[in-house]
């Protein structure tokens, strides 16, 4: 067996079926979401009386006020008491028996039920309550070690939550441009087993590309997102075998909406970046949705580079931020067909990423490997939304805060 | 009509459909598969682009209509092996009947000359068809005629790996082409109908380079004559002799098309 790989699936033996963990939640409950699809901890809090309560309700537990907001919260809290369970009714947690579950009383507020990371001593033990997406999709709470950063992929049964790269089979849609190598890299240095690069229009040399094509981990793959027949070949050869596909294929160009003549060029970026991505699904989707327990490390994701302005339009950049709008939109309808498979969909929202279509735009803009590294942070964390950098994170503030007041300043 | 096709017919047309029917005259695909794996030409990509060929299924025998298949495709004008008109450059853009749409339909079928280039460009990509070049041929196979092609064979359709077709490197397309005193010696000196080549343009890799650039461009389209790109199996024409049926879609105000070309050569 190679040094690093996981142990290949016994091919006599049926493929499991993903069994997901319960995903029903009332409305008031999916609030939890708030904070795990982004990374973080959100509990509803009452805006008159400040109690934290959990589980959500529509009213506050203390005061009876319906005036409930989500506040972040940093998780400091006490393990108290714990339990292995041995047996369970649901099929997810039956074939992943014992599973270790406690009650977390957090320092000034309520006592909440978590699965306990391995990492954590046997209560009572000082813990940090986070909040993680399963593989249904639906928030839930874990107690991890205090001080660092919670990492799930260091406890077996958690590590399911994630999409750790470490042993995964992925394909990069387009590896030839800054973004497209970087993220090849950035793969292969997580661990990947196998990384596809996929190549339009193989005659274009794009420097730095045969370096990265040379890595032992990458095969070179012949993929026009443009071209139907193209994907669908690279399905038929590799898609049963793809635990992770990352769409980097991006026609971009910066031309505002009275800055060019016809729709030459914006049918183009909506040609890669929308239908593109379209055939991409239609192509590969299927196929992952039922390999989500192939082995021990199953398909795990599908991760969108878009951009930041795909939810707030740019003036300068108006056919592009129109195009990748266009495959923010898809992206949520991905999330709706593939989640419930246990298939996690992430959608990447960076602001300016620093290529060279971007290089008369001020920085600070986003580097490709920073914006590699934020995806693959994230296939090793559970969120489904990256706002990676500075830029992102003001984009992300604002946009939650006052959308219109954004709108108005990307006006100017 | 009835009864066999007559060769001796007095009618020139039944005399040719006769000797076309009895094999003394064949038929030469010259014309490379619309595929989407086609190269089209490259160009800074801050410029506008050609569309690479694409096909998309409408039907297949199947709910989207069940007993029928057909496609829909998209590409550029000037993709696959194709037809360019005088108004695809600046300087033939005043001409009338310049348009894929008003060209006189005789000009459509014509005699070829065929320069054999190959054992030149085989040892230099960036061969270049010289005026001297094209005198030694003539010196050899007799003066070109007036309202005739002259086609640069070069074997190039012969690389059917896309990135050797295309022979790029940090400084852009490397592919055989003629340079500007071959050009004007056939419009001016020899009249001809226009230019045609195996490679993506009718102007070599480099001519973007050359004074003019793109030579072959500026001076036929500007002289009201044609171009032929991507063209294949030159190898199977005679030097003289050919006939070349090339019509390109009627297009309106189109600057050329993809086309089926056809060389039929008497045996």
């Amino acid at each position: 067996m190679a040094v690093g790989r996981p142990k290949r699936k016994n091919p006599v033996l049926r493929t499991r079926q993903a069994t997901l963990p319960p995903a029903g939640r009332s409305r008031v409950a999916l609030g939890m979401l708030r904070g795990p699809a982004r990374g973080g901890l959100e509990l509803q809090t009452c805006a008159d009386c400040g109690a934290v309560q959990y589980p959500p309700r529509e009213m506050c537990g203390a005061c009876l006020s319906d005036r409930l907001v989500w506040r972040p919260h940093d998780g400091a809290g006490e393990l108290v008491v714990e339990t292995t369970l041995r047996h369970a009714m649901e099929l997810h947690f039956r074939e992943r028996l014992p599973w270790r579950s406690g009650l977390v009383r957090l320092d000034g507020g309520p006592t909440v039920v978590a699965h306990v990371h391995a990492d954590v001593p046997p209560a009572p033990a000082r813990v940090t309550l986070t909040a993680a997406l399963d593989r249904s999709g639906q928030a839930v709470l874990v107690a991890v070690p205090p001080g660092a950063p919670p990492d799930l992929t260091t406890d077996p049964k958690l590590a399911e939550m994630t999409c750790d790269p470490k042993g995964r089979k992925a394909l990069v849609t387009d590896a030839k441009s800054e973004t497209g190598q970087a993220m090849v890299r950035a793969l292969v240095d997580a661990g990947a087993e196998i990384v596809w690069a996929g190549v339009a229009a193989p005659w274009i040399r794009m420097p730095g590309f045969d370096a990265v094509a040379a890595l032992p981990q990458v095969t070179v793959v012949p993929l026009d997102v443009t071209d139907g027949r193209s994907v669908d070949t690279l399905a038929a050869e590799i898609g049963h075998k793809v635990d992770l596909i990352v769409n980097t294929a991006d026609h971009h160009r910066t031309h505002g909406l009275f800055g060019e003549r016809g729709v030459e060029t914006a049918a183009t970026e909506m040609e890669v970046n929308y239908t593109g991505l379209l055939r991409l699904a239609r192509a590969f989707g299927p196929v992952m949705r039922a390999r989500a327990m192939d082995g021990p490390k199953g398909a795990a994701a599908w991760v969108n580079v878009l951009s930041v302005f795909a939810l707030s339009g740019w003036p300068a950049q108006a056919t592009w931020a129109a195009s990748k709008a266009a495959a923010h939109a898809l992206t949520l309808t991905m999330r709706a067909e593939l989640q419930p498979a246990g298939v996690r969909v992430v959608g990447v929202y960076p602001g300016p990423v620093d290529e060279p279509w971007n290089q008369q735009v001020l920085p600070p803009k986003l580097s490709p490997a920073a914006l590699a590294s934020a995806v693959v942070a994230a296939l090793r964390g559970t969120v489904e939304e990256v706002y990676p950098g500075d830029v992102a994170q003001d984009w992300l503030a604002r946009l939650r805060a006052d959308p219109k007041a954004l709108e108005r300043e990307m006006a100017r | 009509m009835t009864g066999p096709l007559d060769p001796a017919s007095p009618d020139p047309v039944l005399a040719f459909a006769a000797a076309l029917a009895s094999g003394r005259v064949a038929v030469v695909d010259l014309t490379q598969t619309l595929s989407p794996d086609f190269p089209t030409i490259v160009l800074p990509p801050e410029l506008g682009q050609s569309r690479p060929f694409r096909m998309e299924e409408v039907s297949r025998y199947d709910a989207r209509g069940p007993a029928w298949y057909w496609n829909s495709f998209s590409c550029g004008e000037h993709t696959g092996t194709h037809f360019d008109a005088p108004v695809h450059w600046i300087t033939g853009r005043e001409r009338q009947n310049g348009a894929t749409d008003t060209i006189p339909p005789a000009d459509f079928v014509a005699p070829a000359c065929v320069i054999d280039c190959s054992a030149e460009a085989a040892a230099d990509a960036d061969f270049l068809l010289t005026r001297p070049f094209l005198e030694a041929w003539e010196a050899r196979h007799g003066r070109i005629p007036p309202r005739s092609w002259v086609l640069m064979r070069t074997d190039w359709s012969k690389r059917t790996d896309p990135v050797a077709y295309q022979n790029m490197d940090e400084e852009g397309t490397h592919t055989p082409g003629p340079d500007e005193g071959a050009v004007l010696f056939l419009l001016k000196e020899r009249d001809v109908l226009g230019f045609g080549t195996e490679t993506i343009g009718t102007d070599a890799g480099q001519a973007s380079h050359f004074r003019p650039p793109y030579p072959c461009h500026h001076h036929m389209h500007g002289a009201g004559r044609y171009g032929l790109q991507c063209l294949t199996n030159l190898d199977r024409l005679p030097p003289t002799g050919a006939l070349i049926v090339a019509a390109p879609l009627k297009i309106l105000q189109g600057s050329g098309s993809p086309l089926r070309v056809l060389a039929l050569v008497g045996r």
